[in-house]
C-alpha cells in the first residue's frame, strides 16, 4: 500500500465525539499515524505479516493503520467501552479484522509473548499525571516522541525505541 | 473474540497465579469467514496452547479438532484448516471468560470481552 492511499483511508475513520480528558483521550490524525506505520513497515519490517497490539486504541487508528499494512493479526486494547464501540465500527467500515479487548493497560496479563509489535499514542500525563504510570514503557524523557515501539516479548525482554515525530 | 485471543489472555486479578486458561460459557457464537494463510498457522503454531484451544473449541461447538497436535501435522493441509477454523473464524460474540482459580466472570458482549478489575481485585 502506498503511503497516500494509507492516509486516506485513514482520513476515513470516526474520531472521538466527546473526548474524555481524564483518559487523554486525542485523535490520531491520519497524516501521523499513516507514516508511523508505514515507517514501522517499509523500514522495519515490523508489521506485514506480525501480530501487531495497539495498546490504549482509542478509535483504532493505529490499528487500523497496522491492518492495511498488511498486520497478520491486531489486537485493539482500551479501558474505555465507547473508545472500542467507534474503534470497531471504523474497522467494519474498512473491512479489516480486528481482536478488541476492554482493559486497563496496567492489568493486562497475557500467556506468554505472542505479539510481535505493539504500536501505541498513549496518554502522556499531560492532564493526568496517573495516566503515565499507566503507560510505564512511555515515560520517555521527550514527551514529544509521537509513538513507541516495542518488539519482541512485551513482558521481559521488550525492547523500546522511541520514534520522534519530527524526523518524519 | 477468536479464540485465538482467547489462546493468549489469562485471568489478570491480583493473587491469581493459574489464571489460563479461561473457562468459555457460551451465549452466542458466530462464525465469519476469513482468508486462510498457512504460513500464519505454521508460524503461530508453537505458540499455542494446544490444550486450551481444543477444549475451548469444543466449548464452541466445534469438534473436529484432534486431542494432541505435533509440528508434523502442520504438513496436512486438512489440519491445517481445521486449525485455521477454530483459530481464527469462531467467534465468542456473547458469553463470559471465568477465571479458573476464582470463577470470577469476565463478560464478552458485542465480541469484545470485558477483562477491567474491581478495585479490589487490583
Amino acid at each position: 500500500m502506498k503511503l497516500k492511499q494509507l492516509e486516506s483511508m485513514l482520513g476515513q475513520l470516526q474520531q472521538f465525539s466527546n473526548p474524555k480528558v481524564e483518559l487523554e483521550q486525542y485523535p490520531t490524525g491520519p497524516h501521523i499515524a499513516s507514516r508511523m506505520l508505514y515507517t514501522a513497515e517499509n523500514s522495519f519490517g515490523d508489521v506485514s505479516n506480525k501480530i501487531v497490539a495497539d495498546f490504549g486504541c482509542g478509535c483504532g487508528t493505529l490499528g487500523a493503520a497496522a491492518s492495511l499494512m498488511g498486520a497478520e493479526q491486531v489486537i485493539g486494547i482500551d479501558i474505555d467501552s465507547e473508545s472500542l464501540e467507534i474503534a470497531s465500527l471504523n474497522a467494519e467500515d474498512l473491512e479489516l479484522d480486528i481482536n478488541f479487548i476492554q482493559c486497563d493497560i496496567r492489568n493486562l496479563v497475557w500467556r506468554g509473548p505472542i505479539v510481535d509489535t505493539a504500536v501505541m499514542n498513549p496518554p502522556f500525563g499531560n492532564s493526568n499525571k496517573r495516566c503515565r504510570h499507566g503507560f510505564s514503557f512511555s515515560s520517555t524523557k521527550d514527551c514529544f516522541s509521537i509513538s513507541l515501539f516495542i518488539t519482541q516479548d512485551l513482558n521481559k525482554r521488550g525492547k523500546v525505541a522511541s520514534f520522534d515525530s519530527s524526523r518524519l | 473474540m477468536r479464540l485465538f485471543t482467547h489462546n493468549m489472555l489469562s485471568s489478570n486479578i491480583k493473587g491469581v497465579a493459574n489464571g489460563f486458561p479461561l473457562r468459555i460459557e457460551v451465549d452466542q457464537v458466530v462464525e465469519k469467514q476469513v482468508d486462510f494463510n498457512p504460513d500464519f498457522l505454521q508460524n503461530m503454531f508453537p505458540k499455542l496452547e494446544w490444550k486450551a484451544l481444543v477444549d475451548a473449541a469444543r466449548t464452541m461447538g466445534y469438534t473436529e479438532l484432534p486431542e494432541e497436535a505435533d509440528s508434523s501435522m502442520l504438513e496436512s493441509e486438512d489440519f491445517l484448516r481445521k486449525l485455521h477454523h477454530a483459530l481464527l473464524e469462531l467467534h465468542l460474540e456473547e458469553g463470559d471468560l471465568v477465571c479458573p482459580e476464582t470463577g470470577r466472570k469476565f463478560p464478552v458482549n458485542k465480541g469484545i470481552p470485558n477483562m477491567l478489575l474491581h478495585e479490589d481485585e487490583v
